[in-house]
């Protein structure tokens, strides 16, 4: 199985729309422009562009923190996304929530919670209901290496496999989480040894290869679309930046960080493409231009857009709000 | 009409439910081929098969995050927590996730946790706790409470029906103790609701669950004594149905507040607090709580009876207010 040009095109647009849109983030949250935090998924952008792209219309993805790239290729603007970071009445919760904390089901995204592999059993259930009620549709969930310790990771899991159920399970390891090493985390080598404990298929990829993560989730998603239940991929990559924009992460050894900088994904990309003549320097040059304007026009749209009412924090609690007599 | 127990009140909500709309569905430890450790569910794997009655691993977390994204997604999941007290390995899907879903992001998460609650039944610590105050501080969950196998029914329904995460605490004391006449057709008990239990002019008791048994009992007693207690069963713990407890300390001026929870922070320190701040000119003397003692639930019989709160301590309550 070959990706296809376009295909190819479009997951570099978005691996560069995820990183600019980061990267603006990151000079705003510095600017003091934006509210609370600012997590980024600086140097494993492949990772979400990856298997977001791999995702049919109608699937589901139950994502993490550091997958801006799924909101994106799911549909959700960067105009929203941006808003959202402002605290803005447009952004994608008008904003009840901030940065990352982003769902909605209109373009098949479940909303992220921050306790980690919370997603995990959320998203197993999103696959139960597709079995239940036999429909040809997959579930995908990420987390991050750090929450491959939780229970909710193995809960998780364990019933997925248990029942066979239509869902990917993705691991964005990009060796710490927040301050603590792999090797504090836990005493296996690989994570996705993991899986083997639930008679779950397992694969580890080049976190830092789209192409490879594409790959890897397409050919997972037809297996669990099939009834071949679910697979776990271990996407190897390395975080560039702090645990959030606040952190500096000098506990990362500037060797590690130097090793991997040669590894870029967006640079693996553009060298891919080069080399085997899929594109030239000037197409890739447009795409560039057309995502910065992108980011301009999302950035404007925030600064523009109106701040929500303090009363509107009153509004939408319950779906079905108490009827009064 | 026909007279079924309370716990054939569950059974039937969930039976019908599950005929009449194919996006319910059932999930727990033990409920499918075993038919549920209080037998709830017997007879419905047979019946709806192994999709629709789905025996789970033993991983509360879990199955009730499961029962989350399958809501999610159009589902109308109904979780059974074997014993109430195993919900606290949910706590945190619960708490975090299924509460905060709408508010935050706008997902509707449609999902029931029925909740085998409360004492009396020498389980010990494990076995017997109430859970409603666990989840009672946190917004985004809707708690019920029913007492009798009318509201049983008609509050289930009600809550599978219903697009928020419904906490539905059933008390195990009740199961097969107490029997109602329920109407052959369908019908639904509102949530948010509470009901005159009994109608009074002297003392209001506002409880809910198997305390309103207790009340009742004490209720008699002091009517034969010339004293009328109005005994409010608030039904819905969470949200509080405040008009209904206003209009009752209105009319009586006097108010005791009775729950087999444990009594710090617990559901009737808010019941007290909404009264004294909404209410205080109406009132003709304090009020008093009447709960569980603060400790674990012990297991002797001796032990657990001091523990619960029994008719003589609401028969004790009144005649104090009843001097002011």
């Amino acid at each position: 199985m070959d990706a296809k040009r376009e295909d190819l095109l479009q997951l570099y647009y978005y691996l560069k729309l995820t990183r600019r849109l980061e990267d603006r983030v990151t000079s705003l949250y510095h600017q003091g422009k934006i509210l609370g935090g600012a997590w980024t998924s600086n140097g494993t952008e492949a990772v979400s562009v990856g298997f977001g792209y791999a995702l049919e219309k109608n699937d589901i993805a139950a994502p993490y923190f550091r997958d801006m790239g799924v909101f994106l290729i799911r549909g959700i603007t960067a105009k929203r996304i941006m808003a959202q970071y402002f605290g803005k009445k447009t952004g994608v919760t008008g904003g009840k929530e901030g940065n990352v904390h982003i769902g909605d089901l209109n373009f098949g995204v479940i909303g992220f919670p921050s306790h980690l592999a919370d997603n995990y059993p959320v998203g197993t259930g999103a696959a139960l209901a597709f079995k239940i009620r036999g429909e040809k549709r997959i579930a995908v969930a990420c987390t991050g290496d750090g929450g491959t310790s939780r229970g909710d990771f193995h809960e998780g899991m364990n019933f997925a496999a248990v029942r066979k159920l239509p869902i990917v399970f993705i691991c964005n390891n990009n060796q710490y989480a927040y301050s603590t090493p792999l090797q504090l985390q836990m005493s296996i080598k690989n994570i996705a040894e993991r899986a083997l404990a639930y008679g779950m298929s397992s694969k580890i990829v080049d976190g830092n290869n789209v192409i490879e993560v594409y790959m890897a989730a397409k050919e997972a998603y037809e297996i669990a679309r099939n009834g071949g239940g679910p697979t776990f991929i271990e996407c190897k990559t390395m975080r560039m930046h702090g645990h959030s924009e606040h952190d500096s992460a000098k506990y990362v050894p500037r060797e590690l960080l130097d090793e991997w900088k040669k590894k870029d994904p967006i640079l693996n990309m553009e060298k891919y493409l080069l080399e085997n003549n899929i594109s030239q320097k000037a197409e890739l040059e447009s795409i560039d231009s057309r995502v910065k304007k992108e980011i301009e026009e999302a950035e404007a749209f925030a600064e523009q857009s109106p701040y929500p009412e303090p009363e509107d924090g009153m509004k939408g609690l319950y779906a079905t709000p108490i009827a009064e007599e | 009409m026909r007279e079924i127990t309370y716990l054939e009140a569950i059974k039937e909500a969930l039976d019908e439910e599950l005929a009449r709309d194919p996006s319910v569905f059932i999930l727990g430890e033990d409920v499918g081929i075993y038919g549920g450790a209080f037998r709830v569910t017997e007879g419905f794997y047979e019946k709806y098969g192994e999709w629709r009655i789905l025996d789970t691993p033993l991983s509360e977390s879990g199955f009730t995050g499961a029962a989350i994204g399958a809501a999610l997604v159009g589902m109308r999941p109904v979780v059974e927590m074997q014993f109430a007290d195993f919900i606290s390995c949910a706590f945190d899907q619960l708490v975090n996730v299924a509460a905060k879903n709408h508010y935050r992001w706008g997902g509707a998460t449609p999902i029931v946790v029925r909740a085998p609650y409360g004492g009396n039944i020498h389980g010990g610590a494990f076995h017997s706790q109430c859970i409603e105050g666990f989840f009672f501080n946190v917004a985004g969950l809707k708690i019920v409470a029913p007492s009798t196998a009318y509201d049983a029914k008609g509050l289930l329904k009600a809550a599978i029906r219903d697009n928020d995460p419904v906490i539905y605490c059933e008390h195990k004391y009740l199961y097969r103790r107490i029997k109602d006449s329920i109407p052959e057709e369908d019908y639904v008990v509102p949530i948010g609701k509470a009901r005159i239990a009994l109608e009074g002019n002297d003392v209001s008791i506002i409880t809910y669950g198997a305390m309103v048994h207790t009340a009742l009992e004490a209720a008699q007693a002091l009517n034969e004594k010339g004293i009328s207690c109005e005994i409010i069963d608030l039904r819905t713990i969470l949200p509080l149905d405040k008009k209904s407890i206003f209009t009752t300390v209105k009319k009586t001026n006097k108010v005791v507040v009775l729950h087999e929870q444990t009594k710090t922070g617990g559901v009737g320190a808010e019941v007290s607090s909404l009264i004294t701040e909404y209410c205080f000119d109406y009132l003709d003397g304090p009020i008093i709580r009447i709960a569980a003692q603060d400790t674990p639930v012990p297991y002797s019989a001796q032990m657990e009876e001091a523990f619960i709160p029994q008719v003589k301590d609401v028969l004790s309550a009144v005649e104090k207010l009843i001097r002011y």
